[in-house]
């Protein structure tokens, strides 16, 4: 049984979605439904607590996991307050955080990310921290009782795919209490296979499938391709080698 | 650098950088737009800005809205969905200074979650209770970067100080102010030189400080009665100042103002615009009608109301975002 847990809920989809840049939440709704994902994030920012047709909660589809993220945060401090004012909301307490104070790269503050977390952790928030993928700052996130820990693969919204590879395998590599979770820059379902035959226990993908043809249906090929990923991940992928190895070799007779 | 580039880009032809200006836009800023209203609270005002309708020695009636004017305003522009605000005023220390502000912003706060001011440069320590207040944006134009048409264009006021109102993006980021909006006034002069030094100014912002979301207006200026008239920008030209400014900034909001003709704003806000006003009116207490028959800063072209603006985006397949900034 290959369970995916995140802070003792087990989850049915290693697809995480992020919810901007749709050119309509009807669309989203579609996106969401056809991707199979249960943890949606939307930013606390754009949910209207006000009630109005335009409210982009009420595009999501029931039994969705509702993940708000703070956005817009430039600090510690004010994605904390983001949070307790979303959980404050009836939002529930599971939440993204992202710190970003670079409004040209929007490259997330590790160093305020970790503060956040603490402090939301210790509130008992359902805390996965959007991070640059550095060994340190991913064990000071598990100390500090973040729930997955989610180094992001390129520039949020590049579509460049895992240019952060090799840190991010380190991550996998080391950290075993939590999840990791490739989140940004996934730009082509073929990033996210490679994510998941890495290792990553999921990936949270937005931008790709916002500026797709075809949204929804671009939703199902990632759904596909994470599921293969993660099929090929449990089964062990062979090894690579510099030269050609027959697979029934010339001169196997000989051993026989 | 920038400026080497600029120039580079502005000779490409147009439809290239329609098409380039139009995916960057998409991939950083998806199928969004931003809808924003602003709202006259006065316009009494020091300057003397010859192309203005606001001027100092322009004999127009002066007004400036009080605590229940300003919320009868605020409660006729939050009935038709808006949620994001510009507040405005001319420039008057004397009439609408920080107290009038102030208090504005907390009448104001009560029905938006975001405000933005476009008023007279002031202090960071200004700013900064303006901050607390609840005012997230400004909107500060440089009106022109040349010093000498500059000079010759603001004979009298505080305005007259070229410096300082160059310095004033950073003296608000100081403070702690989230979004600024810088421009320049199309039409003063030349534009390409306006603009080449608009693009330079928002680099050095950008670098000082990347914490804060900026953005660019370009307002063209349109004739106004008893001031000096406009080098004419034609559509062309304004099409390719928004592409270039788009490929150069990336991740720059851009802000299209009903100064601008429908049909013109329908074709060109997929291009790279990722805020557009909508439903505006230009004079103080034009919401409510709580004032009539007032002389308004500039005409609007695109007189189209807030839901038509929305149908007309939703035809298009873009999403209308009326929160995207909430003050907490």
């Amino acid at each position: 049984m290959d369970e995916f847990i995140i802070g003792g809920r087990t989850l049915s989809s290693r697809f995480l979605l992020g919810t901007g840049k749709f050119k309509s939440k009807q669309e989203l709704r579609e996106v969401i439904c056809r991707s199979g994902a249960e943890v949606v994030t939307v930013a606390l920012r754009r949910i209207d607590l006000e009630k109005n047709e335009d409210n982009i909660l009420s595009y999501l589809p029931e039994n969705i996991l509702l993940l708000t993220n703070t956005s817009g945060a430039r600090n510690a401090d004010e994605a904390v307050r983001l949070a307790r004012l979303g959980r404050a909301a009836g939002h529930g307490n599971w939440v993204k955080i992202e710190v970003i104070n670079d409004s040209k790269y929007l490259l997330p503050d590790n160093a305020e990310t970790i503060k956040a977390t603490e402090i939301l952790a210790a509130e008992g928030f359902v805390v996965l921290p959007y991070m640059n993928p550095d060994l340190y700052a991913a064990r000071a996130l598990v100390k500090a009782g973040a729930a997955a820990v989610m180094p992001l693969g390129s520039l949020i919204g590049s579509n460049q795919g895992l240019r952060m590879k090799t840190l991010i395998e380190v991550l996998i590599a080391e950290i075993s209490d939590v999840p990791i979770i490739v989140d940004a820059g996934i730009g082509r379902p073929s990033h996210a296979a490679e994510a998941m035959e890495m290792g990553a226990a999921a990936v949270l993908v937005n931008t790709a499938l916002a500026t797709a043809g075809d949204p929804p249906r671009m939703a199902e090929a990632f759904a596909k391709a994470i599921a293969a990923g993660r099929l090929a991940w449990l089964a062990g992928t062979g090894e690579t080698s510099p030269l050609a190895r027959a697979s029934s070799p010339l001169t196997g007779f000989l051993h026989g | 650098m920038v400026r080497l580039r600029t120039a580079e880009l502005f000779a490409l032809d147009l439809e290239t950088l329609a098409r380039e200006a139009q995916r960057i836009t998409r991939q950083n800023f998806g199928r969004t737009i931003s809808l924003y209203a602003p709202l006259y609270l006065a316009n009494y005002c020091e300057n003397q800005c010859l192309y203005c309708g606001f001027s100092a020695r322009l004999r127009i009636q002066r007004e400036k809205l009080g605590p229940e004017q300003i919320a009868a305003e605020c409660a006729a522009l939050a009935a038709t969905g808006i949620q994001n605000i510009l507040l405005l005023t001319g420039e008057s220390h004397k009439h609408t200074p920080l107290g009038y502000l102030l208090a504005a912003a907390e009448v104001v706060k009560k029905y938006f979650p975001s405000i933005s001011i476009e008023v007279q440069p002031m202090e960071t320590e200004e700013y900064r209770a303006l901050v607390e207040a609840g005012v997230d944006g400004l909107a500060v134009y440089q009106e022109t970067y040349d010093r000498e048409i500059y000079a010759r264009l603001h004979p009298a006021g505080r305005k007259r100080n070229f410096q300082y109102r160059f310095e004033t993006p950073a003296r608000a980021a100081q403070a702690g102010i989230r979004q600024i909006s810088l421009g320049a006034l199309l039409g003063l002069g030349d534009w390409r030189p306006d603009v080449e030094a608009l693009f330079g100014h928002l680099n050095a912002l950008e670098s000082e400080y990347p914490g804060v979301d900026f953005s660019l207006s370009f307002p063209r200026m349109l004739p106004v009665e008893g001031a000096v008239q406009p080098c004419i920008v034609s559509d062309a030209d304004m099409v390719r100042i928004l592409c270039v400014a788009r490929i150069l900034f990336p991740r720059v909001g851009i802000n299209l103002s009903t100064r601008e003709p429908a049909r013109f704003r329908d074709h060109v806000f997929p291009l790279g615009v990722t805020r557009m006003s909508a439903g505006s009116a230009t004079t103080v207490g034009g919401y409510a009608q709580s004032l009539q028959g007032h002389d308004a800063q500039f005409s609007i072209s695109d007189e189209r109301s807030l839901a038509e603006i929305k149908t007309m985006l939703l035809n298009k397949e873009y999403d209308p975002v009326f929160t995207d900034w909430r003050r907490m």
